[in-house]
Formats: structure tokens, sequence, C-alpha cells
């Protein structure tokens, strides 16, 4: 026994070191699994919502094939429905969102890094993030009543008299001033994801090293080359997520986008005619949709997540090939 | 019917999640938000005077008719009615609730509201896309007192599926045979011409703010944004102006002796002085009887509604059912649903 206690006294030393080395690693594995549980939890909600879609629009998806990418016919009436008016409404507002903010979202950003005092910094940068905030209905309240009878009144009859004439544009601007359209929608859409973009940008821009910057304002850059050849190339693939950011919100935004688009399936060259958006649609209709009418817009929704992903999957190729170039070079 | 299960589901727990409010005997219905205002408005009388409540939701009328099948709510309500067939399947029974009108407004500069005037095959053309101008010659025969502008006619219609749109486009199909084949009747069709606006309040903001634009609203909503209302020739060839008299003309007009379950949509009515786009909304009951208790006080809810509650939906702009039609309800309920 005494042996035997004495030797549990020899190891013992060092046992109370192990347990906690198992017990630390035991507790890890399950800090792991809690990780690995929450990304699933993404993986399984996502997965679940997409299929969810595709089960509830198979109908219409199935019965109707490639017709129903094809048509931009919607006629709840005759049970017929075409999701090309909506595809193409959403994926037209978004490119004119992305390329109104982007530029404007890249001044602000680059104003609060470079330019502007530091007292000033904290107070934009504020009003940016309240901006974010703004929920979206408010942003169509503000569109259906104060920025659709200004485009009305102003900006539409003003585009239309310079470009209306214009060979080949002038159809994309001609049209009656009814302030509504493609276009008003883009614009409300740019002023909605100008925060978000700015902000990923700021962020991006605060990371690069003031050696770097300084060290080529030694060399004589002006603030524009800095921006140009120093902050911006360090930081490309981050913007361009940021961007991406941007395009997504756009792609399903919602209310503000159904105040303004104008809600009429129609595909027509003139911005300044109404159109419709998947996700306008489906807010518009689905409370009393039955049947194959329900099923056309779950369908919708389906393709909206299609969409999203072509849309994230160009953006991952595009940030691959900057990558290997900049690797290259 | 798995199609349905969101919308159910969506129901079942806003259902269940207000159920804890109240503690009393709660009758729940799901439909029509055409009804919401004034059914909130009798449900909070009721309450008063029963200690009972009903607990509404505005989900659309396609949504309350899934319900009041599937048997999760005690009523539905709905703008657009059901068959007698489809009523017997699920032995349900349907009855009006309360009468509204949906009129043509549109904003046109030189033009008093009030001073257009339109007949159906008219209203047609121009919601075809037919009528672009509104110095057309179909618009000015109408209107020999009027110096129409040369200006072109922007269409506002819904761009959610209504029963206002449903009524609409029911009175246009009756009106024009061209109509009917082209685009048909439904709370969301597929529109040949114009901007959708969301909801009454999206169309009557279109109109208003849009030079020369036309669109449809409920009655209520016109008067509330001052918009100018077209008058319109009925079926019986004379112009009427929208509002109480009328309407309640077009209701007591109606054909509903030979409507078995009061299925018939009133718009085209008849008789004298009868608005041509006269609404309701159906209630919808289950004949047979599950809790005979909750049922017994749904039918006296509406019972109190249509006599007591008429007042009310006046003042809410909506307008009561004529007396006949009451007494036609009451003599239904009494041969319809046993207790």
């Amino acid at each position: 026994m005494t042996s035997a206690s004495s030797s549990t006294m020899v190891i013992a030393t060092p046992a109370p070191a192990t347990r906690r080395a198992e017990r630390d690693a035991r507790r890890d594995r399950w800090f792991a699994r809690a990780l690995k549980a929450s990304a699933l939890l993404v993986l399984a909600v996502l997965l679940g919502a997409a299929l969810s879609t595709l089960w509830g629009g198979r109908e219409v998806l199935f019965g109707e094939g490639l017709r129903f990418l094809a048509s931009s016919e919607w006629n709840p009436v005759d049970d017929r429905y075409g999701a090309l008016a909506p595809i193409f409404g959403t994926v037209l507002t978004s490119i004119i969102a992305i390329v109104l903010a982007v530029p404007v979202a890249f001044g602000i950003a680059l104003f609060l890094t470079e330019i502007a005092p530091e007292w000033m910094r904290a107070w934009f940068s504020a009003a940016i993030e309240l901006l974010a905030a703004i929920p979206s209905i408010i942003y169509g309240m503000w569109g259906l009543f104060v920025f659709v009878p200004f485009m009305a009144e102003q900006v539409q009859p003003a585009l239309t008299a310079v470009l209306g004439e214009l060979p080949l544009l002038g159809a994309l601007f001609s049209g009656p001033p009814l302030g509504l359209g493609i276009l008003t929608a883009g614009i409300v859409l740019a002023v909605m994801i100008v925060p978000f973009i700015a902000a990923v940008m700021r962020e991006v821009f605060l990371a690069v090293p003031g050696r770097l910057k300084e060290s080529a304002r030694a060399l004589g850059a002006t603030t524009w080359e800095v921006v140009w050849h120093i902050v911006l190339p360090a930081t490309r693939s981050a913007v361009i997520g940021g961007i991406f950011l941007g395009l997504g919100r756009a792609l399903g935004e919602t209310m503000a986008v159904t105040f303004v688009l104008g809600n009429a399936y129609d595909i027509q060259a003139s911005l300044l005619m109404p159109g419709t958006s998947i996700s306008s649609s489906i807010a518009n209709e689905f409370n009393e949709a039955v049947g194959n009418h329900r099923s056309a817009l779950l369908a919708l929704g389906f393709l909206l997540f299609v969409v999203t992903f072509f849309v994230l999957l160009i953006a991952r190729v595009m940030l691959r090939r900057l990558a290997r170039r900049e690797g290259t070079a | 019917m798995s199609t349905r299960l969101p919308a159910r589901i969506f129901a079942t727990l806003a259902a269940t999640t207000l159920s804890f409010a109240a503690a009393a005997t709660e009758i729940s219905g799901a439909g029509s938000s055409f009804v919401q205002p004034i059914l909130s408005k009798w449900s909070t009388a009721y309450a008063q005077g029963s200690g009972h409540r009903i607990n509404y939701q505005a989900i659309g009328s396609g949504g309350g008719i899934a319900q009041i099948k599937a048997g999760t709510v005690d009523f539905g309500a709905t703008d657009k009615p059901l068959s007698a067939d489809e009523l017997a399947q699920s032995s349900l029974g349907q009855f009006p609730s309360v009468i509204g009108g949906i009129v043509p407004v549109y904003t046109l500069e030189g033009i008093a509201p009030g001073a257009l005037m339109l007949d159906g095959p008219t209203l047609a053309g121009i919601f075809l896309g037919q009528i672009q101008n509104w110095n057309d010659a179909a618009i000015a025969s109408l209107n020999p007192g009027l110096k129409l502008p040369d200006s072109k006619i922007t269409v506002v219609h819904r761009s959610d599926g209504s029963g206002t749109s449903f009524n609409f486009t029911n009175y246009l199909s009756k009106v024009s045979p061209e109509w009917k084949t082209k685009v048909g009747e439904g709370t969301a069709v597929d529109w040949p011409v114009g901007v959708g606006g969301k909801g009454n309040d999206g169309v009557a903001a279109y109109v208003g703010r849009i030079k020369g634009a036309i669109g449809y609203v409920e009655y209520a909503y016109a008067a509330k944004n001052n918009l100018g209302h077209a008058t319109l020739k009925n079926a019986a060839g004379e112009v009427v102006r929208p509002g109480r008299e009328s309407f309640q003309a077009a209701a007591a007009t109606a054909d509903w002796a030979s409507a078995r379950d009061f299925n018939l949509v009133m718009t085209n009515a008849p008789g004298s002085g009868a608005w041509p786009i006269t609404a309701t909304t159906w209630i919808i009951l289950p004949k047979k009887a599950g809790d005979s208790e909750r049922k017994r006080l749904a039918i006296d809810f509406f019972r109190y509604a249509l006599n007591k509650g008429q007042a009310q939906a006046e003042a809410l702009d909506y307008v009561a059912l004529p007396v006949p039609l009451v007494q036609r309800v009451e003599a239904y309920w009494a041969s319809e649903f046993k207790h």
C-alpha cells in the first residue's frame, strides 16, 4: 500500500497539470464544436431558405421551365408567369445604384481618412453610421413624397430635353416625366448603399500603415498620387468586398424600391419608365396570392438567391484574379 | 395545399401571440384588409357591451379563405365571394358585411374635381391603353362642356393584390368584352399599361403627383386626398356621383334574390341611381358547429355590427347595408347556421 501510495505520490506532482491539460483540451474541443455549430447553423439556414423557396416554387419552376425565365408576361388571371421583367428591374436598378454610389462613397471615405481635420472625422463618421441605420421604409416614403416629385418636375424633363434627342442614348431618357421608374429607384438605392460602402472603405483606408503614406509624401507625391498608388492598391480587395456588400443590399432591397419603381411588369429601354423588381413583386403580391401565383412568387424568391449567388461568385473570381495579378507583379 | 402552409403558420403564430393579451372569449378572424378599420372599431364597441373581443388579422382575402377552410380562425373575410359549390365543399356560409365604393380619380389641369364624366367602355379603353390622350374623341364626346387638354393619360393601378382591383376589373369585364378577353378580372391582373402604386395610399399619391393621371381608389381615400373623382354613367344610363346614396342604391338594387349564398358582385348594378363600382366584403363562417359557443358569439357580433354598428361604419366612410339586405342576411343566418 505504501509503495502504491508512494508511487501515486510520485506521479501526483505532474498529475494536476496533465489533468488540467486534459480538461483544457476537452473544453477546447467543446468550444470548437460550439463554434462549428454556429457556422453550420448559418449554412443550414441558408440551405433551408434556398430549398424551401425552391420547393414552394417547384410547380412554376419545373412546370413552366425555361419559359419562366424567358418570358416577361406576368398574368395572374390566366396563371402564366415569367420572371424576366423582375430580374431585369432588379439587376438594372442595382447596377445604376452601384455606378452612382461607388464614386461618392469613395470620395467620402477618402475625405474622412486623408483630408478632413481630426475633429470633423468623428462627426462625419457618426453621420454616415446614422444614415446606414435609417430603415428602408423611410427611404421609400422620402422617395415617394419628396424625391419622385423632384425627379418629375426638375430632373426628368431636363434629362429628356438634353439627352432625349441623342441617337441610342436618347432611348434611355425618353418618355413622360412620371418621376417614378428604374432611374429613380436606382438613385434611391444609391443613397441607401452609400453609407455601407463608405463605412467599409473608411475602415480599410484607416488600416493602411501611415509609414507608407508618409514615405510617398516624402518622395513628393500629391494627395491624389498617395491615394491612387499607395492606399488603393493596398486595400483593393477589401474595397471590392465593400462594393459587393452594397450591391448585395441593393439587389435585395424591397420597400424603398416598391415605392418608387412604378411596379409595372414591363421591360423598356427608357430608364424613366416604370419597372418591377424581384423583391418588390413578392412584397406586393404575396398577401393575395394563392396556388400557382404563390408558387411563382416563391420561385422568384429562389431566383433572387441565384442572382445574388452569381454576383458573389463574380466578386470572388474578381478578387482571386486581382490577388493573382498582385502576386505576380 | 402545401403552398398555403406558410400563410397558415404565420397567421397561427400571430393569433397565438395575440391571444395571450386577452382572457375573455376571443373570436378570431382573418382576411381582407378592406374591412380591417371598421372591424377593429366594431370590435372595441362590441367588447364594451359584451366583454368578448374580436381578433382580426388583415392577411388578405386569399389568406382569409385558406384560414377559414383550415378551421384555424372563427371567421374569414374576403373581397371576392366564393361560389355556392366551393362553400358547400367546406360547409361554409357567407354574407356581405359593409359597403364601399371604388371611384376613378384623376389629376388634370384645367378640369375641376368631379367635372369629368366617363362611361364603362371609355374607362376600359383608357385602362387598356387604347385611349391615350385626354382630348380623345371618346372622352370629349362624353364631356361636351369641358375643354380637355392635349396631354397624355397616365394610368395608375394597384401593384398589390387587392379586392379594390378585383371589383374594378370585374366592372371593366362586365362593360367591355375586350377587357374581359384581354385582361379579365382578379385581385391582381396583367395590366396592359400604367404604373402600380402600393395600396390605396400609393395610388392616391401617384394620381395626385402625376399630371394627367387616372387611377381608382376606395371612396374614403379620394375624399381624404382631395383628388378629383369622375362621375360615371351606370347600367341604367344615368350619370351618378359617388357617395352614400349611390352606393346604397347599388346594394339595394342588386339582384340578391337569385344569388345563392350572396354570391354576387355588385358592380354594374342595374338599378336607378346605382354607383357602378360598388363593393362589399363577405364574411365567411363555418356552418357546422365545432365550438358552438364561439360560433354563436361570432354571429352575435355580426348581428351587432349590421344593426347597431352601421353608424360607426359611416363615420369611417363605409356605407351601411340597406335594411332589406340586413333582413335578408338575418334570414340566411336563421336558415343556414344551426346553433
